[in-house]
């Protein structure tokens, strides 16, 4: 019997196309048509053309805060990838234990941003905070409202408390897929420990560990909550990242032509990033079936 | 290279093993010469592979004690022990190329670069891989994995045993056989301690100077395979080793003779009082059907080629046979035991003959 062509099937994707396009593409085409145009609200537009986009491109601020951020992903990368990796090696492999650590590490993955930030809020507080608190008795001079440094280590170990279980049980669960036959193998063939990590163990955790890094990235580039809840930004620009400081400027100054020719970009920064992340995986996956 | 001596030897799984059916391996005492080759037999589960870990220290056993000649290394790590062993299912390095897996020992060794090129392109050879060193690993068929496997448990020249755990299972039938007699040469040249683990007589047979036979956790016997032939120290072994094993009747046995329920038969030596159930066991091909003898029912006769098998049944009891190429089974079939093959066995375990 021969099939019939029916392409009436396509109109069942019309509902979902619809919902997407009420909920994501028309608001982004609102951010667009703020980014084109200047309004002094009552809802009249003036073309404006590519000027906020270029004034955007030239600006200090926003460089700097590019910088923070770039600077901020890939501190939290550094230490988070090593560190999930470190842990994952030395988690249990089975038993109790280790579905203990296994609750253990969900945790923080389950608490939502805002209450994180408050936590570490209050954490690093000199006055009432259990870590500032006994910081400054023992003579830490540390005061994250005060000190770049300062605000900047809290971000950070927050982000680190926060986010690194989940590398850690990505790789967890590259480890479990090892057989232990390779084990036994290489301690046959007489390998280091850092052989059986380096030609065992990474190889079955890349594809977990790229993942992992790609989460992270963009997690870490877009990070607003946290960091907001507990510095603001401050001491005063010091911690402002990105979305922050695309916040100050929509909501705070209401720039909303600069502030939405900047949500463009971000945007499309992500996304390039997210593609070259995509695009090498895919690469190191098919050189490697080759 | 050295002796490997496994000496009050038990192991189990089990933290607190209390009876005997907890160990996976019964106590024992046993030697494997310095550069023999050994062929370990066995149905599956008998305890060959964890026998093989505990030497190769990947288990360490719950009693008793492992030495190297001299050395003892119950606690030693396996990479201190220095030996070579390949498993079942083939694990190689996927990441790596063909010629890094096999040069992968002997860098752990720290060897120099150009002993280990010409090392590596001798075992390529042996395998017969040489034209494919420089290809990743990944995505070869079953048996070149094993080859791999192979070639890195054979790349040192100075392991102090190779022990293989059925290596050859997932290779082709023909390449089954060049790969034994690689092994043969192997250790014809070398002299390493090879002990093979295999559940296929044949292999065992064909592979190795001594068979040692296990079952249920014990070496029942160790020797040539014409002594697991001709005299089985265990009825397992007359039953496993033989094509059909060997035909086992309840009998009782006075001095040089065996009562068959009310049948005499000559035993051919005169043996002591047994103890236990008593049992004589004869080879099938040392059983001959004609008109004199032993009344049999003849049940079916399957021809496997090169002769004939006659499964019959004596007193209820089965009774295999071996019928050579162009005789027939008689119209009133009969046995006859060819004099001197007959084995006394007591609760399983063979009786030796009086005056030996």
């Amino acid at each position: 019997m021969e099939k019939t062509q029916n392409n009436k099937a396509w109109f069942l994707v019309l509902p979902v196309l619809v919902l997407v396009a009420f909920s994501a593409v028309l608001p982004l085409m609102t951010v667009v048509n703020y980014a084109v145009n200047d309004t002094f609200g009552n809802n009249a537009f003036f073309w404006a053309g590519l000027e906020w986009f270029e004034e955007m491109v030239t600006s200090n601020r926003l460089h700097e805060a590019l910088g923070r951020q770039i600077l901020f992903s890939v501190i939290i990368l550094l230490i988070q990838v090593p560190l999930g990796i470190f842990i994952a090696l030395n988690m249990p492999k089975n038993g109790f234990w280790a579905s203990f650590c296994l609750v253990l590490m969900a945790l923080p993955l389950l608490i939502p941003f805002n209450v994180v930030g408050t936590i570490w809020q209050i954490f690093g507080r000199v006055d009432i905070g259990l870590l500032g608190h006994t910081l400054k008795n023992l003579g830490v001079d540390y005061n994250y409202t005060n000190d770049p440094l300062d605000a900047w280590i809290t971000v950070v170990v927050m982000d680190v408390w926060h986010w690194t279980s989940l590398v850690a049980l990505l790789c967890y669960a590259g480890l479990q897929s090892i057989p232990q036959a390779y084990y036994q193998a290489a301690r046959i063939d007489q390998a280091t420990r850092w052989s059986v990590f380096r030609y065992i163990e990474l190889p079955k955790m890349k594809g977990v560990l790229l993942i992992a890094v790609l989460l992270r990235f963009m997690d870490s580039f877009m990070i607003y909550t946290e960091p907001f809840v507990v510095t603001g930004g401050g001491p005063g620009n010091s911690t402002t990242f990105l979305s922050i400081d695309l916040a100050k400027m929509a909501t705070g100054q209401f720039d909303l032509g600069p502030a939405a020719a900047f949500s463009i970009m971000y945007f499309l920064v992500i996304l390039l990033i997210s593609w070259v992340f995509y695009t090498v995986m895919t690469n190191l996956d098919r050189e490697e079936n080759r | 290279m050295s002796r490997i001596t496994l000496s009050n030897l038990a192991h189990s799984y089990l933290a607190n093993p209390t009876s005997d059916a907890d160990f996976a391996l019964k106590e024992m005492d046993h030697v494997w010469e310095d550069g023999g080759a050994y062929a370990l037999l066995g149905a599956s589960g008998c305890g060959k592979t964890t026998l093989l870990n505990i030497i190769s220290g990947l288990v360490r056993p719950s009693q008793g004690r492992v030495l190297f000649g001299d050395r003892d290394v119950t606690d030693a790590e396996t990479t201190e022990r220095n030996i070579a062993q390949v498993f079942q299912f083939p694990v190689v390095y996927d990441t790596m190329t063909v010629r890094d897996n096999l040069a992968f020992p002997l860098r752990n060794r720290g060897m120099d670069a150009a002993y280990i090129g010409k090392r590596v392109e001798q075992i390529a050879k042996m395998i017969g891989m040489e034209d494919r060193l420089n290809r990743k690993a990944r995505g070869l068929t079953a048996d070149a994995k094993q080859k791999i496997s192979l070639g890195r448990g054979m790349v040192r020249e100075d392991v102090n045993a190779i022990l293989f755990d059925e290596p050859l299972t997932v290779i082709d039938p023909h390449m089954k056989w060049e790969l034994r007699t690689q092994l043969k040469d192997l250790h014809r040249e070398f002299g390493h301690t090879m002990i093979y683990v295999t559940h296929d007589q044949t292999e065992a047979l064909t592979f190795a100077q001594k068979v040692v036979v296990m079952h249920e956790g014990r070496v029942v016997q160790m020797g040539t395979p014409e002594e697991l032939f001709e005299t089985p120290a265990h009825t397992f072994v007359g039953y496993f080793i033989g094509s059909p094993g060997m035909n086992l009747l309840d009998a009782e046995v006075t001095g040089s003779e065996a009562r068959l329920q009310g049948v005499q038969v000559a035993l051919g030596a005169a043996y002591g009082p047994t103890t236990g159930r008593t049992q004589i066991g004869i080879r099938p091909d040392y059983v001959t059907i004609s008109d004199e003898g032993l009344p049999v029912t003849v049940l079916r006769v399957e021809d496997v080629g090169r002769h004939r098998i006659v499964r019959a049944e004596f007193q209820g009891q089965p009774l295999n046979a071996i019928l050579p190429e162009g005789m027939s089974v008689p119209a009133d079939p009969r046995v006859a035991f060819a004099h001197g093959k007959i084995n006394v066995y007591a609760n399983d375990w063979r009786v030796a003959p009086m005056g030996t």
